[in-house]
């Protein structure tokens, strides 16, 4: 991995505003994220995966969500701290995103043009002209065909699929060096998604962008990702890179994912699922967050939250009895 | 009367692009193919036509009085009859309706506009939307024409005033409308997408959110129109409206009443007027609502 890091995020803290006070949905997320990086975070809903995205970009509404800690460091500066001015800069030409549902994504009112024109005339003082060619390679670039004409169509007119293709467009027009992708194929058939997880791939090593791949989908993740951050109940649990994870995955709650994607090879009964559910951010859980649906459960478990350990290199697990039997601590 | 039939419920505003060139064109075609659209729209056209051509229809002054010819019943030589004061109510009624639709047309884009941008400024600065609702709140807890009768009474009576008070009076539904549509709609991806490709509020507002709020509040528009010709026929049936001899078809039938068993006809040519517009300008709302509101679309 590079030396420093293109964004580094450092103990983030964030709360929302609830009937009872601010209940906190991330906590101590910490993770770097290399230039030509390619990062997984998964996690079921509610672990705080996308909390941790839109964070970075400062997207939350500041009435209900403010950051109890922490900062996420990028080009010398903290994206939590400076003025919204500068922040607008950064959105869109430095750092962009993809979200789930292109469905919605996508303002009906405009062409396909005027959306991804949007971010170049913002950020580059491009004419409409000249923005609008580039819109069309932008188009030919994600392997929309007739770009041409397409340019020129309202998002009404689209498949899912496509749609999908338009909103990476319109993230990778201004060359970001971080794309964040929130889910970007769960809405979407099981084909296309393997071709947009292919689109992605591809950009990425043509741009030379680093790429945070949201998604609750091991199998998405596995395939696309170098290196994994699992993700429960707002905090980080494990973290390593693809290979390791997968042949060596340390946590339970990796474990238990593990057990829960379906094989493909042989009769099985009954999908695996990890028994209990996520708590909610209010729950009081002694010690580790993960304790009451954990098999290996220990009284030391109970006793204190666990730290993110360093077991092996760039391998760091949050479980107590694991780490310790890695030898690490 | 402030509770059209526009929907003001914020249960599930309609949000309904409507300015999107091509896709007008698109809706453009389905109204004019709706029945209900082309009856109202039919009326309203005659109307506007009759009131902007009324020179032309009619050779005579509307204010002049001739009491020799006073009270005559309608006949060939005074189609409608004539007044008190030996006025052509066919005269009068054409001028009143210059009047009268003037009224409603400024009214409705006066309370338009306002609604629209009281409307998204309640939604998308948070800190000011309580109090402005609040006071929309008082607003609309006044009956409108009860509202509108107390602007009027202070401000003298004039056609200003009358346009001021109905505005005024019409402004807080607009405001709930746009405020509940804009609401869902700043919500929606589209528009989190913008502002992470580095769009600012202003942008934010006018490209992303308004366009795709606006929907509903054209279709309560329509209905402000229609309100507005029946609120300025009470005010100046109550005498606070447009003050004679300037004809409108509130004062008409205001001056007429007091011989309304005599002369039946002074009061029954503008009240039949009042009902066409009001039927037309309603008919020509359900059709644009029945075509920007997706929920309601089936028969299409």
């Amino acid at each position: 991995m590079p030396s420093a890091p293109l964004v580094s995020i450092d103990d983030l803290t964030v709360q929302f505003r609830t009937d009872r006070g601010w209940s906190t949905a991330v906590e101590g997320v910490s993770f770097d994220i290399g230039d030509g990086d390619c990062v997984g975070v998964v996690g079921e809903s509610g672990s705080g995966k996308s909390v941790t995205a839109l964070s970075m970009l400062r997207l939350h509404a500041r009435r209900t969500a403010r950051f109890a800690g922490g900062s996420v460091r990028y080009d010398g500066r903290d994206l939590l701290r400076i003025p919204e001015s500068d922040l607008r800069r950064i959105r869109g030409r430095d750092i962009a995103m993809v979200f789930q549902d292109p469905m919605s994504s996508l303002n009906p009112v405009l062409t396909i043009c005027d959306q991804i024109s949007e971010s170049l005339r913002l950020h580059q003082n491009m004419s409409r002209a000249d923005a609008r060619r580039r819109a069309v390679e932008l188009l030919d670039l994600v392997r929309i065909a007739d770009a041409g004409r397409r340019v020129d169509e309202y998002p009404h007119r689209l498949s899912g699929g496509m749609r999908q293709r338009v909103m990476i467009a319109i993230a990778i027009a201004c060359r970001p060096r971080l794309l964040i992708a929130d889910e970007p194929t769960t809405a979407l058939d099981v084909t296309i998604q393997a071709q947009i997880l292919e689109l992605l791939r591809d950009l990425r090593a043509e741009l030379g962008m680093a790429v945070m791949l949201i998604s609750h989908d091991l199998g998405v993740i596995a395939e696309f990702a170098r290196r994994v951050i699992v993700m429960y109940a707002g905090r980080v649990v494990e973290d390593a890179p693809v290979d390791v994870l997968f042949r060596r995955p340390l946590h339970p709650y990796t474990e238990g994912l593990m057990a829960s994607v379906p094989a493909i090879e042989g009769e099985t009964a009954r999908l695996y699922s990890i028994p209990g559910r996520i708590p909610d951010p209010d729950e009081v859980v002694a010690g580790c967050r993960f304790g009451p649906r954990c098999g290996y459960a220990e009284p030391v478990c109970r006793a204190a939250m666990p730290d993110l350990v360093a077991v092996d290199g760039d391998h760091r697990v949050r479980c107590t009895p694991r780490s310790r039997a890695a030898g690490a601590v | 009367m402030t509770d059209l039939a526009a929907g003001t419920g914020p249960a599930g505003p309609i949000v309904s692009p409507v300015l999107a060139p091509r896709r007008r064109f698109m809706l453009l075609r389905r109204l004019l193919a709706h029945r209900s659209f082309q009856i109202g729209a039919a009326l309203v056209v005659i109307l506007t036509a009759a009131a902007v051509l009324a020179p032309l229809i009619t050779g005579l002054d509307p204010v002049a009085m001739k009491v020799r010819f006073r009270f005559r019943p309608p006949s060939a030589a005074f189609p409608f009859g004539t007044d008190n004061f030996g006025r052509d109510i066919l005269t009068r009624v054409l001028y009143g309706a210059r009047v009268s639709l003037w009224i409603g047309l400024v009214v409705t884009l006066l309370s338009g506009f306002l609604g629209a941008a009281i409307g998204m400024i309640a939604a998308q600065f948070r800190g000011v939307d309580a109090p402005l609702m609040r006071v929309m709140d008082a607003l609309m807890s006044f009956p409108a024409i009860l509202l509108a009768l107390g602007i009027t009474a202070a401000l003298g009576p004039r056609m200003e005033s009358v346009i001021i008070a109905l505005t005024v009076a019409y402004v807080p539904a607009g405001v709930r409308i746009v405020r509940a549509s804009a609401l869902v709609v700043r919500e929606l991806d589209y528009v989190q997408a913008a502002r992470i490709a580095g769009a600012g509020n202003a942008r934010i507002m006018f490209r992303h959110i308004l366009p795709n709020s606006v929907g509903p509040l054209l279709v309560h528009m329509t209905f402000v129109f229609a309100y507005s010709i029946l609120a300025e026929a009470a005010l100046s049936f109550l005498g606070v409206g447009v003050p004679p001899p300037t004809p409108s078809w509130g004062n008409i039938i205001a001056e007429g009443r007091d011989y309304a068993t005599e002369a039946w006809w002074v009061m029954l040519f503008p009240g039949i007027a009042i009902s066409l517009a009001a039927l037309g300008l309603n008919l020509l709302g359900d059709g644009l609502r029945d075509v920007l509101d997706p929920r309601l679309k089936g028969a299409g």
